[in-house]
This record gives structure tokens, sequence and C-alpha cells, in this order.
């Protein structure tokens, strides 16, 4: 790519604002997974009675559920980035390259 | 209690042992079965299938482009499926549902691991990796840097990974063999080495990413209708399932309980009552967790292994240049995340259900109450129980198919490292003709395929309990943090880079061999004398990695350096917007 147009490119203010709200959104979902993951391990390693409780009469434990809700905790904030990013950030990205590649 | 004691042993050992199984490693020692024709007919039937599909791959496998990407015509589906194939091994299959039967919620904790690194690829690295490179990682790595040092990291990081990969695959699929198709490891070996060399050799991505897609399918399917099965027998209620597997559980431990007991010269009524609470508590036991995570520091060494090691293994990596955008390049990973969860949540049931169905039967149990073939074969036998012997000669085929998957995938990865890092770029300087490049990739692939039958052959008889985690400790300690860095921080120099990188990947070889499972279980020191206390080494040596390539970079003043930093500008806008980036369908 030649160096003037990656400078058209960086000076855009629609790239500013893609790279900074990808950014932002990126390391905010990062950090949920971390939160979720590394709560759930320490949960584990602390808490093991907490995890063993029966919920209710049967023989369930509140363990399940709570990994059964990682699991889908993970596809869910998978998929709610790439839903953003497939519409929102690239409709951005489209209008940056309208931009400049003229 | 001697018996409690020693079921906790056991128990732990397995625990150990399943460590590295999941990603697709040790299958253990297997004994000889008798020989199953109907699993050896589907897996002929399997064989023959993707003999079609390679064929037709190589009519449009003429450049290296194709070799290596397979044309850049796979969809986000279709690659998502290939990319959750590569992930979905065999041994992740058995040891996740046999880990599942021994120790319930363990099972799933471990499995928890294996899923949580996907969002961090999609959201940090998918789409950037699909912006800047073109048919390897080591083209993100390098963009802005001096090709030749970077390159040569780059490809003894993926060979490294993909040799102790390669390992566990082929001496798990001798140990398979044995078990499930009743044939000699040496053919095991030979038959995936031959077979991987052809879809490789002729077909190239095209034909690898296709036998990964129809092998997901099938082990999806498979695996589905089981789970279907069992639940079907629990009127779809998983309480009803978790309380029967709590009563087998606690009649199983009851057994040694009372017999200790009556030795101490209780009558039979008197010590079913003594004992009835601690055979109760440990039936309970598989509904929370137990021994799994031993100390906070390995529980959180081990999830950054896994965690951060799936961003950097090569052989996924790659899959990303095989769709043509970067939207592509997401929608993948979303249907691979999804698939993977999926599939965990299916071994989960599939171990619950082996407990009810497996562990009661005497048809699948020896004379000690272990399962017949050993702890490996839960879902097989469960194969068996609830779908007859065509059914369990289905998934024995296609849990065979899988490794020879897997291996495909593998190898690939590893020749284009060769022949795209090493030979096009070092030695031809960039300047090698696509017709000479596809020559040094398919010499690669079966100097590779030799290579993989040798290693099979001579660890056979090797404890390979650690290879599979080593390999993800090694993604996560070298490829990972250069990959990391080059892309998102602009300080980062060529220098910097390969030092930081080596240091990582040195480290977690070093500390792997410290740790108890090479230390104790390999090299037979005495048991607690191994010098690294944790079971993974990725929390330090990740942090190695990238505190090196740090302090190296920001040292480095060189003129390099300059360069490097300047060029991060241009890099940046390229793997944000997609401006300028390759074209995977016609380079």
């Amino acid at each position: 790519m030649q160096d003037d147009l990656v400078q058209r490119i960086a000076n855009h203010p629609q790239y500013q604002e893609l790279k900074a709200k990808r950014s932002r959104f990126g390391w905010w979902l990062t950090a949920a997974m971390m939160i979720v993951y590394y709560g759930f391990i320490l949960l584990v390693a602390f808490n093991k009675e907490f995890l063993a409780q029966r919920l209710g009469d049967g023989v369930t434990t509140v363990g399940m559920p709570i990994g059964l809700a990682v699991i889908l905790f993970t596809i869910a904030i998978t998929g709610i980035y790439v839903r953003r990013a497939n519409s929102e950030f690239d409709e951005l990205t489209e209008q940056i390259k309208k931009a400049v590649l003229k | 209690m001697k018996h409690l004691r020693s079921f906790a042993l056991g128990m732990a050992a397995l625990l150990a042992t399943a460590g590295a199984m999941a990603a697709g490693a040790d299958l253990g020692q297997a004994e000889k079965q008798a020989t199953n024709w109907t699993a050896i007919t589907m897996f002929a039937v399997f064989v023959a299938g993707t003999m079609f599909i390679t064929k037709w791959a190589a009519a449009k496998t003429k450049s290296a482009a194709d070799f290596y990407t397979g044309g850049g015509g796979i969809t986000g589906f279709q690659n998502g499926l290939a990319i959750a194939g590569d992930y979905m091994s065999a041994a992740s299959f058995l040891g996740i549902s046999a880990a599942v039967m021994t120790s319930g919620f363990d099972g799933l904790i471990y499995s928890i691991g294996f899923l949580v690194g996907w969002p961090v690829v999609t959201f940090l690295m998918a789409e950037r990796l699909r912006n800047l490179g073109k048919f390897t990682f080591a083209d993100v790595a390098a963009f802005r840097f001096s090709q030749t040092p970077i390159r040569v990291f780059a490809a003894s990081g993926t060979l490294v990974v993909v040799a102790f990969y390669l390992i566990a695959q082929m001496v798990g699929a001798g140990q398979l063999i044995k078990l499930l198709f009743g044939l000699d490891y040496m053919y095991a070996v030979v038959i995936v080495g031959v077979l991987m060399m052809v879809y490789v050799l002729f077909g190239g991505m095209t034909a690898t990413t296709w036998v990964q897609i129809i092998k997901a399918c099938l082990l999806l399917g498979g695996a589905s209708f089981m789970a279907f099965m069992v639940m079907m027998q629990f009127g779809f209620s998983p309480e009803a399932m978790f309380a029967k597997a709590v009563e087998i559980k606690s009649a199983l431990a009851a057994k040694p309980l009372v017999a200790e007991a009556m030795k101490g010269g209780m009558d039979q009524a008197a010590a079913e009552t003594a004992s009835a609470a601690k055979a109760a508590a440990t039936g309970f036991s598989i509904m929370g967790p137990g021994s799994f995570v031993k100390d906070p520091i390995s529980a959180i060494s081990f999830g950054m292994a896994l965690m951060f090691g799936t961003a950097g293994l090569p052989h996924i990596l790659m899959r990303f240049f095989t769709v043509p955008n970067a939207k592509e390049a997401r929608k993948s990973v979303l249907w691979a995340t999804t698939w993977i969860g999926y599939f965990y949540i299916l071994t989960f049931i599939i171990g619950f259900g082996a407990i009810t169905f497996v562990l009661t039967n005497p048809q699948f149990l020896d004379a000690k109450g272990g399962l017949i073939g050993g702890g490996n074969m839960a879902a097989i036998h469960l194969a068996n129980a609830v779908g007859g012997n065509v059914f369990l000669g289905f998934i024995s085929a296609v849990a065979f198919a899988t490794i020879l998957a897997v291996v495909a995938g593998l190898t690939l990865s590893g020749a284009s490292a060769v022949s795209h890092d090493i030979y096009a770029t070092v030695i031809k300087n960039g300047k090698a003709d696509s017709a000479s490049e596809l020559k040094v990739s398919r010499i690669t692939t079966i100097a590779l395929g030799i290579i993989a039958v040798a290693l099979g052959i001579a660890f056979e008889k090797q404890n390979i309990a650690f290879m599979v985690s080593l390999a993800f400790a090694i993604a996560a300690s070298a490829n990972f943090p250069v990959l990391f860095l080059s892309v998102l921080w602009k300080g980062t120099t060529t220098r910097g880079a390969v030092i930081g990188g080596f240091l990582g990947l040195i480290s977690s070889v070093v500390l792997t061999v410290l740790s108890a499972s090479v230390w104790e279980a390999v090299l037979g020191n005495a048991k607690g004398s191994a010098p690294f206390p944790y079971t993974s080494p990725a929390l330090f040596s990740m942090t190695i990695g990238f505190v090196g390539i740090w302090l190296f970079s920001i040292l480095d003043n060189s003129d390099r350096a300059k360069e490097d930093r300047a060029g991060f500008l241009a890099q940046q806008v390229r793997s944000e917007t997609g401006i300028g980036a390759a074209a995977a369908s016609n380079h």
C-alpha cells in the first residue's frame, strides 16, 4: 500500500471511529470472558462447597447450571461480537473504502 | 478406608492424564480387542468417500495458493465445521466422556477450559489474521519485520507444536485401532500415515478441509444420537439422569466399604448401615468439583495454556486464510464455537449415560469391574448399549477417521511452514515461483508423513500424556505473544519478537520437562521430586514470552527497529480495514 493512501485512511475520521469502537468493544468482551472463566475456576479452587450444594430436593447441584451457563455464555458472547462486527463495523469499513479508494 | 484411598489415588491419576487427553492425545496403553469387521467396513466406506473428494480436490489444486488455502472459496459455515473438526479429536470425544463417567462435574470443568479460548480468538485475532495474512501465521507475525529471523522463529514454533501434536495423534491412533478394530498398532500408524499423505499430497487444503467437514458432521451426528438416546431413557429430565448416576455410583462405592467392614467382623446388615453414609457421599461427589483443581496456580496456568494456546495453534490459524474475507472469518469462529460448545454438552450427557448403561452392564466390564479395553472405552461401549453392533461399528469408524483428519491438517500446516516460510521466503527471498513452491510442499508432506510414522512407532510404549498440553503451552507462550504484540503493539521490533518468542518456546519446554508429567512419569524420578510443582507452565512461560518481547523491543535502538516501528501504521490500517488484504480466491 502506498504511504499517502495509508495516511489518508489513518487520518479519516471514520477510521478513527472504527478503530476506537472496535478495540473498546473487543477488550470489554475479552475482559467479560476472562472474568466469567477465571471466576468459575477460582470458585472451583476456593469454594467447592458452593458448587456442590443441592438445588432444591433433587441431586442436581448449583454447579451444573453454572457450568452449562459458562458454555452458553461463551457461545453468546462470540455471537454478540460477530453480529456487531459484521454489521456496524463492516459498514464503517465500507464507507472508509468508498471515501479513500475513489 | 484403604479402598477409598486407592480409589481416590486412581481418580487423581486418571485426571492427571486427562490433562492431556482432551485435545487429542493420550489414550494410554490399550489391549487388543477381537477384530471388529463392522467397524472396519464402515471405515473403508469413509476412506472410499474421501478418496473421491481427494480426486476432485486434486483437479483444483494447481498452484501453491490452492494447496495452502483451497483457493479461498470456503464459506464461513464450512470453515467453522472444519475448525470444530480440528478441535474435536478422537481423544476429546473418548477422553472427555470417560472423564465425565469417572468423575462427573470435573469432566465439565475440563471441557469448559477448551472452549473459552474461542471468544478471545474472535475478539482479538481472527479478522486481523485474515486481513494481514496470506498462507501461514508467519505472514502476519512477519508483516512489518525483517522477514528471515521472524520466519525462522515462526517455522520453528509451528514445527515444534505440530511435532508434539502429531506424536500424540499417531500413538493415539495405534492404541485406538487395537481397541476399536482389533488390529495391530503398526497397522494404524501405517494406515494413518499413508492416507494422510494421499489427502494432503494430492488434495491439499481443499481435501483436508472436506475430510475434516465430513468427519465433523459424522461425529456430531453420532454423538447427538447417543445423547438423544440417553436423554430419552430418562424422559429428557437431567435430574432423573443425575439421580440414577448418583445411585449407581453410591452402590459401586458401597461394595468395597461393606466388604471391608465385614472383614472387621460385622454382619452384612450392620456393615451396610455403617458404610451407607460414606458410600452416598462418594456417589454424590460426581455432582460437584473434586480433585481436578489441585491448587489455584495450576488451575489458572492450565486455563491460560488452553485459552491462549488455541490462538497460537498453527493448524487452526491457517484455517482463517481459507475464507474470502474478514466477515467470513468471524462467521467461521462463531460456528466453530457453537459446534464445539454443543459437542462438549453432548460428551457430558454421554459420560453420564455411560454411568447408567455401561457401568451396570456386565457385558462391558472385566473381572475387576473396570471397562473392557480401558477407561477410554466409555463412549464406545455406550454406542453398543444404545445403538447395537452396527452403531458401535459406526462410532468406532468415526473415532478413527477423526484422528486421520486431524493428522492431515497438522501435516499441511507443517508443510506450509517449510515451503512458504522457509523455502519461498527465506531461501528464495520471496521470489520462488508457484510451481517450485508447490513441489517443495509436496516433498515436505512426504517427509513429514514418514517422520510421523517413524515417531508413531518410536513412541508406542512411551508415556505421551504430556504432549498435547505441551503443544498448547508452547503455542500460548511462543506463537501467541509474538502474533499478539506484533499486531497490537507498535513498539515491537524484529529483535524483540524473535528473542522473546524463543524465550517463551524454550521456557515452556524446559518447565514441562521439570514438571511431574515428564520428570516423574517419563524420566522415572521419584514421586514428588519434580522441581516444577505445577501441572502447566503457561502462566510462567507466557509471562517470560511477553516480558521478553517487551524488554528486548524497548532496548532495541537499531536501524531495523526504527523501520519496524515506522511500519506499524500501514499494518494497522490494513489489519483494521482489510484494504490491500490478499484476496484468498485468486492470488
